[in-house]
């Protein structure tokens, strides 16, 4: 940059790491933390060099969160999240863009309007639909013909419940709208004058281009996916359908005995480990994705 | 090979007319260029007979046969688009076969006909590449391998080679030309840049905010423009015009109180008509000055061309460009002479912009070229 | 949208999109719509049977006669300020320094995202260990002078911890966006700044804060909407202090969801719930009309 003066450096340098400190100091703690014994992690002052009992509390923390099957399920609710997203997105996506349709536009505010109501406000009913699916679809035939029908579905202790209405949301779909608006319009064209019918169009053309969209996209759902705690928490009743994050709560050291932080900081560094790699190691497209959903 | 007929085709956005009804037919095999300056129609046009525009009124045909509402894919043309539209993540052998691809012709065929076009726009190397790994003049070549392998009816260029450095461009022109000349397929050229346009058409077509100016052959537009715009558009450095009425007797008009003759074959126009008087830069002479029937002339500024000059003069606020030779010097601030042949003056209507006699287009065909004296 | 629609067909783009609509219709719709139901009628619990009786303002008239709710409200609304703030703060000057480009700062880069990757709740697991009254890095103080630092005991030390995780998480987030926002400033710009002799500071001031103001407005519009209504204060606060000691770090969000499934207490979280939602659609307002406006240098 502009300036090379070694003091402006010096001091950049000097808040850069403190920034430093201030990241990963929490990250250092939770592992030396998760490497020692129960009297070492209760010392004050606390101990910043790792001990020798990482195995040893990352088994008590295993078996006392379940973690396993809590492990297994994460995995796979947002792998589910993951290609279920990718999947509506592209497709709804490319609905809005590519075709001349009156309801274009209807159908481009309805899925813009999801973005301003959070799951969180909206839980309870959402809760209440999981339980019962086709309650609304009872509600209109009962409502237009009065024959009352005893369809049911029930979601809750499920993966479809706890996948579905995660994916019931905008983000990737206008991710998949941007990258489809920066195409050049003649590509769809070209592929016109060469005969190709708009499903081939997407398949040959569209999908193998937006590869890295969908490298961006996959990273950003899989986080958010495995980090879904009140949901999941709420509607998962049966232990053998519970998260990791839902798992963790297990690990908060009880109030009366001494409380064993050296298992809780081992069960909670596996389980924020998974995402940690991703946006590790795939940085570049986590970046990205974010960058262009929110936008 | 196909005709191509444009019966009062009209488009309209909403409000906003762009196309006010346009007639045209084209012969089978010709090479047809659509000149206009941009946001004339012209690719609108080309694209309504591409089928990737509506046509909100009248009716296209090819061969005969009413396209209006038949698929791009069922109307047997192809195009090369400007910016090429070439399939990024797709070779060049998959590039230009994807349309036998997709027409589900077999693969071994697929390949022969791929092996053949390549061939034929000279890319017999290049077929592994994927066009991020190609030269522009390259890119281009693919774009038109990818409409040729289809052997269609029609071919379809909407400025394709705009895109492309000066060099390249006069090398792409004299390939499409060769190209046309082999699988004589009916061509149409969109094109807003006119040395093209003279240089590739059989039939030229000067369209300009959505009319059809003028249809002709290249020099019957040069020498005969239609209106005042055709006369202005085409031709570099532009035509010299300046504005004044027939004098009485209505065989001459005067620039700077000295007489200019009308051509006879102009003549018989009637005195005090407003007229734009029109003479092209190369047609206009500079002699020293005080020499008979010329008009003395500023010398403003000059631009050197190697081959020649563009010496730009002024004569009572108004300036004309004049082209002169390779041994003709002149110098910035004398005064010349300007000499405005009769027999290349144009007239305009300054009412209509249109040319203003209908003398047929043979008898104004110029004589051959004289070494100036 | 003034990209040229290719396709002509009425039904093959509602077939592409019938997915995503009858999720969100399902998912999103009838439940958005059940929070006004709810909100102005009262009905049984869950699995409860019998009409809903309409009842107009009165489950509003309920939650706002409530003082309770009004404390949380407040809390809220300090929680939201002094975290984004933080958060905010933190990131931009980590941003600046990053976007001098000196030797190894992309190293550093790559660490600062990392805080969001976490999840909330291990956020506030970890964060709950290391400022445990009893052990980890804080718990030195009460060796000096016994509860010094309690965040079990005290409302004011609870509401700083989850401060702390919440901003501490969000800095990942916001360092992301304000060094992409930082790079697309034409370094031109900058250099013709210090040819006219401006220092860093100045420069800081004069020509990266304005330019930057865009991506600063939306990037404090999200962090005050995630942390009044979003799922991390949820998390949060739920592994850290549950709401306590004592209520002080009762912020809306957990108080909803906690009147809902503990209290069962379904038309009042409801009616919690719509005034919640008028507070986003507020923020979105002024993102919309009044940022987006008055912060356009393009």
């Amino acid at each position: 940059m502009i300036e090379r003066t070694p003091i402006l450096n010096a001091v950049t340098y000097f808040i850069m790491i403190l920034g430093l400190i201030l990241i990963l100091g929490p990250f250092w703690m939770i592992f030396t933390a998760s490497t020692q014994s129960l009297q070492e992690v209760t010392a004050v002052p606390f101990n910043m060099t790792p001990g020798g009992d990482f195995l040893k509390n990352v088994h008590a923390a295993w078996d006392r969160a379940n973690l396993g099957p809590a492990l297994l399920n994460s995995l796979i609710t947002s792998l589910l999240v993951m290609v279920g997203k990718i999947a509506l997105a592209a497709l709804s996506a490319f609905a809005i863009v590519y075709f001349k349709s009156p309801l274009r536009h209807v159908f481009f505010w309805m899925v813009f309007l999801t973005l301003m109501l959070p799951l969180e406000v909206r839980v309870i009913p959402t809760y209440n639909i999981a339980s019962d699916v086709f309650q609304p679809v009872r509600w209109i035939i009962q409502t237009i013909t009065g024959i009352e029908l005893s369809l049911q579905w029930n979601l809750l202790n499920s993966y479809s419940g706890l996948v579905l209405p995660l994916i019931a949301t905008a983000t990737g779909t206008f991710l998949y709208r941007q990258f489809y608006m920066t195409l050049p319009d003649e590509l769809a064209e070209a592929a016109k004058m060469d005969g190709a019918r708009p499903l081939r169009f997407f398949i040959d053309i569209l999908l193998p281009l937006s590869r890295t969209n969908m490298l961006a996209l996959a990273t950003i759902m899989f986080v958010y996916a495995w980090n879904q705690y009140l949901w999941p928490k709420l509607m998962t009743t049966d232990a053998s359908y519970q998260t990791a994050m839902v798992a963790m709560r297990a690990l908060v050291p009880s109030v009366n005995a001494l409380p064993e932080w050296n298992v809780s900081m081992a069960g909670a560094l596996i389980i924020m480990l998974p995402p940690l790699v991703v946006v590790a190691v795939l940085q570049r497209w986590f970046v990205r994705g974010l960058v262009s959903t929110e936008k | 090979m196909a005709e191509i007929g444009i019966k009062d085709v009209r488009k309209t956005y909403g409000s906003t007319q762009i196309l006010h009804g346009v007639d045209l037919n084209f012969k089978s095999g010709e090479f047809v260029v659509i000149l206009g300056p941009s946001g004339c129609g012209k690719s609108t046009l080309l694209r309504m007979i591409a089928g990737l525009e509506e046509i909100t009124s009248g009716e296209i045909s090819i061969d005969g046969k009413v396209v209006n509402n038949l698929e791009p894919r069922d109307r047997g043309c192809s195009m090369v688009f400007q910016n090429y539209a070439l399939y990024p993540h797709m070779n060049v052998a998959a590039n230009i076969g994807y349309a036998l691809k997709v027409a589900g012709v077999p693969r071994a065929e697929r390949d022969r006909r791929i092996a053949e076009t390549a061939k034929i726009v000279g890319l017999e190397e290049l077929l592994d590449r994927k066009p991020a790994q190609l030269s522009g003049g390259q890119r281009q070549r693919v774009a038109m391998g990818r409409a040729i392998i289809r052997e269609p009816k029609v071919f379809l260029f909407d400025e394709p080679l705009s895109n492309l450095d000066a060099k390249l461009r006069v090398q792409m022109r004299v390939e499409i030309r060769r190209l046309h000349k082999r699988l004589s397929a009916t061509s149409v050229f969109v094109t807003h840049d006119q040395v093209e346009a003279m240089t590739l058409a059989d039939k030229l077509i000067v369209m300009n905010k959505g009319h059809v100016e003028q249809v002709g052959t290249p020099l019957e537009i040069y020498h005969r423009p239609r209106t005042r715009f055709v006369g202005t558009f085409i031709g570099s450095p532009a035509m010299n015009f300046f504005d004044t009425t027939i004098a009485a007797g209505g065989d001459h008009v005067l620039l700077d109180g000295i007489v200019q003759a009308i051509d006879p074959v102009l003549g018989g126009q009637n005195a005090g008509t407003a007229v734009s008087v029109g003479i092209r830069p190369e047609h206009c002479r500079l002699v020293p000055a005080g020499t008979v029937n010329s008009v003395p002339a500023n010398v403003d500024f000059i631009e050197e061309l190697g081959s020649g000059r563009i010496v730009h003069v002024e004569i009572d606020g108004l300036s004309f460009a004049v082209s002169v030779e390779e041994d003709q010097f002149f110098e910035q601030g004398a005064v010349a002479g300007l000499q405005l042949p009769s027999e290349h003056i144009h007239l305009f209507s300054q009412e209509t912009g249109l040319r203003l006699d209908d003398a047929p287009a043979a008898t104004r065909q110029p004589a051959p070229k004289t070494v100036a004296a | 949208m003034n990209k040229r629609a290719v396709f002509k067909s009425w039904w093959l783009p509602v077939l592409f999109a019938l997915p995503q609509l009858l999720l969100i219709l399902f998912f999103f719709y009838w439940p958005a719509i059940s929070v006004f139901n709810w909100a102005f009628t009262l009905e049984p619990a869950f699995g409860g049977a019998g009409e809903r009786l309409f009842v107009g303002f009165d489950n509003f008239r309920d939650v706002f006669a409530d003082s309770e709710y009004w404390r949380s409200v407040s809390l809220s609304l300090f929680f939201a300020f002094t975290a984004t703030g933080l958060s905010m703060f933190i990131a931009f000057i980590l941003a600046i320094c990053v976007d001098r480009q000196l030797k190894g700062s992309s190293l550093f880069r790559f660490f600062y995202i990392w805080p969001y990757a976490i999840a909330a709740p291990a956020v506030g697991l970890a964060f709950r260990f290391i400022f445990a009254p009893e052990s980890g890095l804080i718990a030195v103080v009460n060796t000096w002078s016994p509860d010094l630092w309690n965040p079990a005991k005290y409302g004011s030390h609870a509401m700083i911890l989850v401060i702390i995780c919440f901003a501490w998480k969000w800095i990942g987030y916001n360092f992301i966006f304000m060094t992409a926002g930082l790079q697309s400033i034409p370094r031109s710009l900058l250099e013709a700044s210090s040819m006219d002799g401006s220092g860093p500071v100045r420069r800081a001031l004069d020509i990266q804060i304005p330019l930057l103001a865009p991506t600063l407005f939306f990037l404090l519009v999200l962090n005050l909407t995630e942390s009044f209504v979003g799922p991390d204060t949820y998390g949060i606060v739920d592994l850290t202090t549950e709401g306590g000691p004592n209520k002080a770090t009762d912020v809306m969000v957990y108080r909803i969801v906690s009147e809902a499934f503990r209290g069962l207490n379904y038309s009042g979280a409801a009616a919690q719930s719509l005034v919640l939602i008028g507070l986003i659609m507020v923020f979105t307002f002024i993102q919309f009309r009044f940022v987006e406006r008055r912060v356009h240098y393009k």
